[in-house]
């Protein structure tokens, strides 16, 4: 576990943002509609105060219903001491004096940009208490910042920020800013609603698929089902006849048909005749990958943890486990489909799109184009939806090269089924653990071996294959003498790509629900094997540090608020308890999930009980609905996710074949929050890995039926 | 192709398209209403929520042949100066995490509380239980129809 997709982003250069960016820059005249040029502060590209007040904020992350335009935006406020209801918030372009973007993903970050932020903020303080200074001929000391305002308490003197922008202006940004200390944070660290709400519940935000730009055409292409399929040839003559289409071209992804408007582009793919290349993955479907899976599950793989000798301890011992578990693809399902808008020009090239990682795109945008980045120019729209889908470039590149191929805007829209059958899927896996407990009911031994698609391989990332698959079993949080964990790359024709948790979506299912697993074999209370059998220590793993006493806490706190020990449940109900230290974003979770099975195996969650640390908490608001966000995500995969292959294709189209969780099967979520002062960390994913286990584990306690395989339900009970 | 006249957020407007166009792409590309999202086409995610004679449909499975003079209310004609009880809390709440659904949970919840001015959580369950949020936000939604039924109840007793 030497890289992680945390690494990933570093290469990107998303750690750079800020501090090398330059300082001083000047705003692109416009940039800011309805503002004087030369009435403003622009100590940094991502801050502007204007005469009249206001402060705008460019945020340099995607928000993809994280709340980071929001967040990003608190930092700076925080340290500029900016009255909050002045701030608007704009969106960083792939323009360079933003900098680089990097990704929006990994829940990363909160770790890579808030102190980066804050001193944005803390630069342009410094400055405006500078100018006020310097106005009224007193020393900088005596002068105070506060809402906006710079006040001179001895003589009683106060300056609006909007009546410093002049003389700030002249100054050169201070390069180490004092930062304030989190004790006098007034911001952060409380409720505070998202920025976009007004736009969103009105319907006036713009997302990618609003846009609309003169002479845009629109495009709808019709893709090969059978990944890596090819267009052999088409026949056209139908859907051009059809009102309001231009021009049917074959496109690198399949045939594009170019019309006036939506509707009348997906009506002519309707009537458009394509015959396939199908290729070798046509004779792939769920039933080869699994024999696939199992053989490869028969041969060593890479062995990825190692302590003691597993091998022998089980040999020796006298009760043991042996299991498989396994989990299927799924697909991200954002509700906007994918979507994005070009206008390539021979000199120039925008575009418009929600994507995760514009930088990403980047290089194959400048070879599809001709064009160097310095010509292109990627603004970053608002997303329905990422979860990691809109880090991959294919949608983006569709839209470069029908703008180009037509000579016109070109705004490329994906319908649902596109979307679902031509994603980049959560890796699907299978499992053999076999584990021992000893006659006083301790944990001896744990042999895991797992096996399936590389994220990193299939995309050509520079790292081991194992870097993308290891979360959640290579750093099992508990302390077992003997433990051997191995990982086999198994890799399909099934395109793979991060997904909300990525590895840790799966793998603290298998290893969560097999250790309640040896604590039913050992006869122990699954709450107390868990906290009897913890590392006495902080102790590495991987390259991160686990803390134990963080794990026990959110243990210890979600058992307690779900009266763990004393509350009866009704009958045909059961609890289960599972936790996930998110190592690489820094946040450690615990969920109890209760839960009632009816006959048949239908399974209904009551109630989910979870308990966060993540490290200070910057929007406690937020944070609570990232933790009901990431349960739902979790649930409605735990429940319902799968997506099959059959004849080298994904068999899902739309909502039924794939049902999404809906509002009648939410549980009801208790959000509690630990209070640190550690430095904060992500919540975008770390609220979805403990929740399949919890209620796994719920499902056997009610029940006694352990269920080893995801989707939990059976397939005949799969509605939402 | 006809020409046909539509009446949405109050004003009268003139189209000219085949009678198959659903509604949903009339009111996003032909009159650049784009707070009515497209979700999946199929009248299974309900993103595309309208009200049609004040009733809620989904504008992807609703013809434009079949409008007739009924009008059509979008997220944008529910109440221009934004000061609908379910808009305020919606914001109180702050339900809206990526917010693509909200505008069709929006509007599928305004029919409800017109047709259910109280509704129990069962009603809610019954009502809003066929429109898709990916984020989740769905518990934050049901009080959020609380919140603003209550309101509604304070101010017109």
């Amino acid at each position: 576990m030497t890289t992680t997709r945390r690494d990933f982003l570093k290469t990107m250069g998303s750690l750079s943002l800020a501090f090398y960016m330059p300082l001083n820059v000047k705003a692109a005249p416009g940039t800011a509609p309805g503002t004087t040029p030369g009435a403003a502060f622009e100590p940094n590209a991502l801050l502007r105060i204007d005469g009249d007040g206001t402060i705008t904020v460019w945020a340099t992350r995607t928000e993809i219903g994280q709340g980071v335009r929001t967040s990003m935006a608190m930092a700076i406020a925080e340290e500029l001491e900016a009255d909050w209801s002045r701030v608007k918030v704009l969106q960083a372009s792939t323009a360079p004096k933003f900098g680089d973007l990097g990704i929006t993903g990994g829940s990363q970050t909160t770790r890579s940009t808030t102190e980066a932020m804050r001193k944005v903020g803390a630069q342009a303080r410094e400055m405006l208490l500078q100018a006020a200074a310097d106005t009224w001929g007193v020393p900088k000391i005596e002068c105070e910042a506060r809402s906006s305002r710079v006040q001179h308490a001895a003589s009683g003197r106060s300056l609006a920020y909007g009546e410093l922008v002049g003389k700030a202006a002249t100054l050169t940004p201070p390069a180490n800013p004092p930062m304030k200390a989190p004790k006098d944070f007034r911001l952060l660290g409380t409720d505070v609603r998202r920025l976009d709400g007004p736009d969103l519940v009105t319907g006036r935000a713009r997302f990618a698929t609003d846009l609309h730009l003169p002479g845009m055409l629109v495009a709808s292409i019709e893709r090969c089902p059978v990944f890596g399929g090819k267009v052999k040839s088409f026949d056209a003559r139908e859907a051009l006849k059809v009102s309001g289409v231009k021009q049917v071209l074959q496109v690198s992804s399949g045939v594009a048909v170019f019309a006036e408007d939506t509707w009348a582009a997906f009506a002519g793919r309707q009537k458009l005749k394509v015959q396939w290349d199908e290729g070798p993955a046509a004779k792939v479907d769920s039933a080869t990958i699994r024999k696939q899976f199992e053989a490869r599950l028969a041969t060593p793989g890479k062995v990825v943890r190692q302590e003691g000798d597993a091998g022998q301890a089980l040999a020796k011992a006298a009760r043991r486990i042996k299991v498989t578990y396994d989990a299927p693809f799924l697909a991200h399902a954002t509700m906007e489909p994918m979507v994005a808008v070009a206008d390539v020009r021979p000199d120039r090239c925008q575009i418009w799109a929600p994507t995760q990682a514009p930088g990403l795109a980047l290089p194959a945008i400048e070879q599809l184009t001709g064009l160097k980045a310095d010509r292109i120019e990627i603004q970053v729209t608002l997303a329905g939806g990422g979860f990691g889908r809109r880090a991959m470039a294919d949608f983006v590149l569709d839209a470069v090269e029908c703008s180009k191929a037509v000579g016109a805007p070109v705004k490329v829209q994906w319908t649902r089924p596109d979307d679902f059958q031509h994603d980049g899927y959560r890796p699907a896996t299978l499992h053999e653990l076999e584990g021992a407990v000893d006659d006083q009911g301790h944990p001896l031994a744990w042999r895991h071996r797992f096996v399936g698609p590389s994220i990193a391989a299939a995309n050509h990332f520079p790292w081991p294959p194992e870097a993308t698959e290891l979360a959640g079993a290579a750093d099992l949080a508990y302390d077992i003498p003997n433990l051997h964990v191995e990982w086999g790359q198994c890799d399909t024709s099934v395109p793979v790509w991060f997904w909300r948790a990525v590895p840790a979506s799966f793998n603290p299912f298998v290893t969560e629900c097999f250790l309640d697993e040896l604590a039913h074999a050992a006869g122990k209370d699954p709450l107390d094997f868990r906290l009897d059998h913890l590392p006495k220590a902080p102790r590495k793993l991987g390259r991160d540090t686990f803390d134990p006493a963080r794990y026990r806490a959110v243990l210890e706190l979600a058992a307690a608020r779900a009266e763990w020990r004393t509350r009866k449940l009704p009958k045909g109900w059961g609890r289960g308890i599972a936790a996930h230290a998110y190592l690489d974003c820094g946040t450690y979770v615990a969920q109890v999930a209760e839960v009632e099975v009816k006959a048949g195996g239908a399974i209904r969650v009551h109630r989910v009980v979870c308990a966060v640390d993540c490290g200070l908490v910057l929007n406690p608001g937020n944070v609570k609905a990232q933790m009901e966000g990431g349960i739902a995500y979790g649930l409605s995969a735990a429940l319902y996710g799968d997506i099959a292959v059959k004849d080298g294709h994904v068999t899902a189209a739309n909502f039924l074949d794939q049902p999404i969780l809906l509002l009648p099967a939410m549980p009801k979520v208790d959000v509690h929050l630990v209070a640190s002062d550690l430095p904060p960390g992500g919540v975008g994913e770390p609220g979805l890995p403990p929740l399949a286990p919890a209620v796994g584990n719920a499902v056997f306690a009610a029940s006694g039926k352990r269920l080893r395989s995801l989707p939990l339900l059976p397939p005949g009970l799969r509605r939402a | 192709m006809a020409v046909f006249t539509l009446s949405v957020n109050g004003q009268s407007h003139k189209v000219e398209a085949d009678a198959d166009m659903p509604l949903l792409w009339v009111l996003r590309d032909r009159l650049q209403l784009t707070g009515t999202k497209f979700g999946c086409g199929q009248g299974l995610c309900g993103a595309c929520t309208v009200h049609l004679g004040g009733a809620p449909v989904r504008a992807c499975k609703t013809r434009l042949g079949d409008v007739g003079a009924r009008p059509v209310t979008t997220i944008e004609g529910l109440d221009p100066q934004g000061a609908h009880p379910l808009l305020k809390a919606w914001l109180e709440l702050d339900v809206s995490q990526y917010g693509y659904c909200q505008t069709g949970q929006i509007m599928k919840a305004a029919a409800l509380l017109t047709a259910n001015p109280r509704p129990s959580d069962a009603d809610i369950d019954q009502a809003m239980g066929r429109n898709v949020c990916r984020c989740g936000t769905y518990l934050r939604i049901r009080e959020a129809i609380h919140r603003a039924a209550g309101k509604k109840a304070e101010v017109t007793p």
